[in-house]
């Protein structure tokens, strides 16, 4: 009964991430993108939580916190990316 | 039924409530139409989603294990922090960067503000 429930979970994460990559590859605009990269993002978080529960390990835990920290990072890149045009700034000799 | 099955199946069910919030996030992601509803359905029902499967995670260990998961209860917090977070900074480069409104939209209030009033545009 868990188990059929904890895979039925984990295909609604699958269907949820194959929907915002549908998202990035249609996307109109960049920011359209970037907010589908961040729900993958967060998909890729709970779908990693539950796989710990179904093979009841603790040892995917600290994945969490990596690719939440890298999902988070990543974003705010990608937001200065789009509204300045460069990421690190660089001093002109002018 | 002793209490540890009964906290077992909270934790199952929850993870169930949020994979189905994931999916009703994701469809909104695909059917509004432009960027800023679409940053409303990606950050604030996805937060939920996230939150609900790493209690459900977080009970199901407390249940079956007796095992309190600091590293998950620091999870939870981050996500909580910093999803709102990144969804508003991407909005506002989105605005700057002059991603246009969707056509059913009435009122842009913002607009004569921050570019009418720029000299060097």
């Amino acid at each position: 009964m868990i188990n059929i429930i904890l895979t039925i979970a984990l295909s609604l994460f699958l269907l949820a991430i194959i929907l915002a990559l549908y998202r990035i590859i249609r996307g109109p605009s960049m920011p359209d993108r970037v907010v589908a990269l961040d729900m993958i993002g967060v998909n890729l978080i709970s779908g990693v939580a539950v796989f710990s529960v179904v093979l009841s390990t603790h040892a995917f835990l600290e994945v969490i916190l990596i690719v939440g920290i890298l999902a988070f990072i990543s974003t705010i890149a990608l937001s200065r990316f789009v509204e300045r045009k460069d990421i690190v700034e660089h001093k002109r000799n002018s | 039924m002793n209490i540890s099955v009964i906290v077992e199946y909270t934790g199952v069910f929850l993870i169930l409530i949020g994979g189905i919030m994931a999916v009703i996030s994701a469809i909104g992601l695909l059917r509004l139409p432009d960027v800023y509803t679409r940053s409303h359905a990606a950050t604030k029902s996805s937060t939920l989603a996230v939150l609900l499967s790493l209690t459900g995670t977080f009970l199901y260990f407390w249940a079956t294990e007796n095992f309190i998961s600091v590293r998950l209860v620091l999870g939870i917090i981050f996500v909580f922090l910093t999803a709102p977070v990144s969804g508003h900074l991407i909005t506002r480069a989105a605005y700057r960067s002059h991603v246009k409104l969707s056509e059913s939209s009435t009122e842009d209030a913002l607009k004569d503000v921050l570019f009418n009033t720029e000299t060097d545009k």
